[in-house]
């Protein structure tokens, strides 16, 4: 059988072992309802409690701030409807500052929120790095703007936003700043106050955590009301029964990220500079998406003018590569990628889009493999067009 | 290991021939075309539903095969749905599937394997293949590949991939052309397909279950043009609303009364006519084949007796045939033929050996 390379450590990334002894007590031994009396329901409680005061070490803040959700995209759609809800009953702000190159839970949120809910939406235009320039938040305020949402990292070019400058300009209007950090946090600080706002979005399985489990911090004071209600834990923000064994995981996870931040980083970003530098060169008619240098370190995006993209990706999955592309499609009606237009490339260029996240099992021998491999397959793939 | 392309449509035949090749100790790829609807219709498209391409890679992980959707929705509409339009408008019945498995199915998809690494492509068509070689020598480079007919005979697909030429067959694997549909479904089952129990398919895949002529209507309207309905003696009987809208051999409809049943026996382009008569009137001894493929790609001798398929359901009759200079075939039967259509293909079999067919003039 041949050997299968994964290369789409954005997708997901697989659970760290660590990771997985840390959880596995919380299963069938330790199983019991944190919400209980008793000594069982107490373990649990304990348990939690002590993943919420890990979490919130590494961003910064109070455990009381750190809400326990079941992925990003639930965090995402807390931030925005949640706050969005409670700032429209409480002041009557219904404005909300949203880029166009969110990942869906936050942009579809804000969607439905206009279209069913009665909200504003300004929706800003990235620059041709995929970046939002602070100027353009600022002149979108309103009095009016309840909250705005940029993402940290861009999942699908890797572009990191000027947060801690929108946030600036966003708490001088008293307008709450959330960020989208599931991609970033794999790599990025995710230092609350550093970056000044007011919630930001964690998904466990990003950083070498189980997934179905993310969380959200709500810094202290924030208007905010449950999108899920019901019982009352996570301080009432989010009801239903924690799921105990993941939160630990997840807080395991963010904990280990956090102390191995910098190895992490610099075992990918020599990799990743050398795939860029090397496809550049040897792949004509080829180039980078996203920011060359503000981008997440293990985040390589590129497009191909003339190639299905799709079609690269089945090809590259037979031969063993497992990448991504952002017209990604499994039934075959592949779409540009909205983010990949915003860029300002034609179809014919942003159908051919390539997108290879590196992680840490990623090794300097694969990637040589896979650069010796790409361009002979780019070049049939565009021949077939 | 040999790589295959799985050519998968979600059903029973082509999900088989992928778990027999595995079987077999191919290294197998699932490959699923995804073809043009009509907007707003994707989901009844009868080939490639959202649902059927759910099944097909049910199908694929079951069986531990990569699956990829391949996007031929532009060619699909460009070549394949443009020849039916095209054909109705010039006033014949167009079979569309023998252009998708020229350049579709056997073309852009075959394209799309090749350029996966795959040495060969594997549909789930009833049909065989058998590979020749010069007299005498039973292995060698100047061999020919031939197309016969399935062993089981009423599933037999040949008719729609005599259109094939060597280099096509060359690459092809039909891996269920020895077995009956009975078998088939049998195998299905124990190889626990969760395809096992679907229906067999009948229309056009992008009609959706509907009449073609609605399709028409909407998708080439301009070619609805009303005109005269004749007898064969010149009579004038009443207006048709459109030559597309009938078919040879069709009675009911017509919208005018007669004494006797009285039948569509032609449809006249050059005069917008549609010529009509009785059943006597129906049947012909002898017609014209255009656009011929010789599956071997060396044409026959001048003339030659086959036996003619004249329709994809229809029997088999003894013909002899002529090739003539301008590049056509004259095909005269012995007693004369009902519902000879222009647009569908003749297809000429000596046995089991199809030796290849062109459209009926």
């Amino acid at each position: 059988m041949k050997k299968n390379i994964y290369l789409d450590y954005a997708a997901t990334t697989p659970v760290d072992e660590r990771v997985l002894q840390a959880m596995h007590p919380y299963f069938s031994e330790e199983f019991g309802n944190p919400s209980s009396i008793h000594a069982y329901g107490q373990k649990a409680e304990n348990a939690i409690e002590t993943a919420r005061e890990v979490v919130a070490e590494v961003l910064h803040c109070e455990p009381a701030e750190v809400i326990f959700t079941s992925c990003g995209s639930e965090s995402d759609n807390l931030a925005v409807k949640g706050v969005g809800f409670a700032r429209k009953s409480r002041d009557g702000r219904n404005h909300i500052i949203t880029s166009k190159a969110e990942h869906h839970a936050v942009s579809l949120t804000a969607d439905q929120m206009n279209k069913l809910f009665d909200f504003d939406v300004t929706w800003l235009n990235p620059d041709e790095f995929g970046m939002i320039n602070p100027q353009v938040v600022a002149d979108s305020l309103t009095d009016g703007t309840a909250l705005c949402s940029v993402m940290l990292a861009n999942n699908e070019i890797g572009t990191i936003n000027p947060i801690g400058r929108i946030a600036d300009i966003c708490r001088r209007k008293n307008v709450l700043m959330h960020t989208d950090a599931v991609q970033a946090a794999a790599y990025l600080p995710v230092h609350v106050d550093e970056l000044g706002v007011d919630l930001l979005s964690l998904g466990g399985h990003k950083f070498y955590g189980p997934k179905g489990v993310g969380a959200l911090y709500v810094r202290k004071g924030t208007p905010i009301i449950p999108i899920q209600t019901g019982g009352g834990q996570e301080f009432g923000l989010r009801a239903g029964t924690q799921n105990v064994p993941y939160i630990v995981g997840f807080a395991e996870a963010l904990r280990l990220t956090d102390l191995e931040r910098e190895r992490r980083a610099a075992h990918v970003k020599p990799i990743r500079d050398h795939i860029i530098g090397n496809v550049l060169e040897s792949i004509p008619r080829s180039l980078l998406t996203g920011h060359p240098a503000d981008r997440m370190p293990n985040h390589c995006s590129f497009v191909f003018e003339g190639v299905d993209g799709n079609l690269l990706l089945a090809m590259l999955d037979a031969e063993g590569f497992s990448c991504s592309s952002g017209s990604a499609c499994k039934t075959g009606s592949p779409e540009p990628s909205e983010v990949i237009q915003l860029l300002g490339l034609s179809r014919d260029w942003s159908l051919g889009s390539l997108r290879i996240t590196l992680g840490q099992g990623t090794t300097v021998e694969d990637v040589e493999t896979f650069i010796s491999h790409l361009p002979a397959m780019v070049e049939k793939a565009r021949n077939l067009q | 290991m040999k790589r295959v392309v799985v050519a998968m449509s979600g059903g029973v035949d082509s999900s088989v021939a992928a778990a027999l090749l595995k079987e077999q100790g191919y290294e197998v790829l699932g490959m699923m075309l995804r073809l043009w609807s009509e907007p707003g219709k994707e989901d009844s498209n009868r080939c490639c539903t959202p649902d059927a391409m759910a099944l097909a890679r049910r199908v694929a992980a079951q069986l531990d095969i990569p699956f990829y959707a391949v996007d031929a929705r532009q060619p699909f509409r460009s070549t394949v749905v443009q020849y039916f339009l095209d054909g109705y408008a010039l006033g014949v019945t167009p079979n569309p599937c023998l252009v998708c498995n020229r350049e579709i199915r056997w073309k852009f998809l075959l394209d799309h394997a090749k350029a996966m690494g795959a040495d060969y492509m594997a549909t789930g068509h009833y049909v065989k293949l058998r590979e020749q070689f010069p007299a005498g020598l039973d292995s060698g480079t100047n061999s020919t590949m031939q197309l016969l007919r399935a062993d089981d005979r009423s599933k037999d697909q040949s008719y729609v991939l005599h259109v094939l030429n060597q280099n096509q067959l060359r690459s092809a694997l039909f891996p269920i052309g020895n077995y009956s549909k009975d078998e088939i479904r049998s195998m299905a089952k124990g190889f626990s397909l969760p395809s096992a129990s679907r229906p067999d398919s009948q229309d056009l895949c992008f009609l959706a279950g509907e009449d073609y002529r609605r399709f028409i209507k909407r998708n080439d309207p301009e070619s609805l043009v009303a005109g005269e309905i004749r007898s064969v003696d010149g009579r004038l009987l009443g207006r048709h609303s459109g030559l597309s809208q009938y078919t040879i051999g069709q009675r009911k409809g017509l919208g005018f009364s007669s004494s006797q049943p009285m039948y569509v026996l032609d449809k006249i382009a050059e005069t917008n006519t549609l010529l009509v008569g009785f059943k006597d009137d129906l049947g012909r001894n002898e017609l014209t084949v255009k656009n011929l493929n010789w599956i071997s790609e060396t044409p026959p001798p001048e003339t030659f007796w086959a036996d003619v398929k004249i329709r994809y359901t229809a029997r088999e009759t003894p013909a002899e045939v002529t090739r003539l200079q301008d590049g056509t075939c004259q095909v005269r039967f012995d007693d004369p033929q009902r519902d000879i259509t222009p647009g569908q293909a003749a297809v000429f079999y000596q046995d089991d050996l199809v030796l290849g067919g062109g459209i009926i003039v």
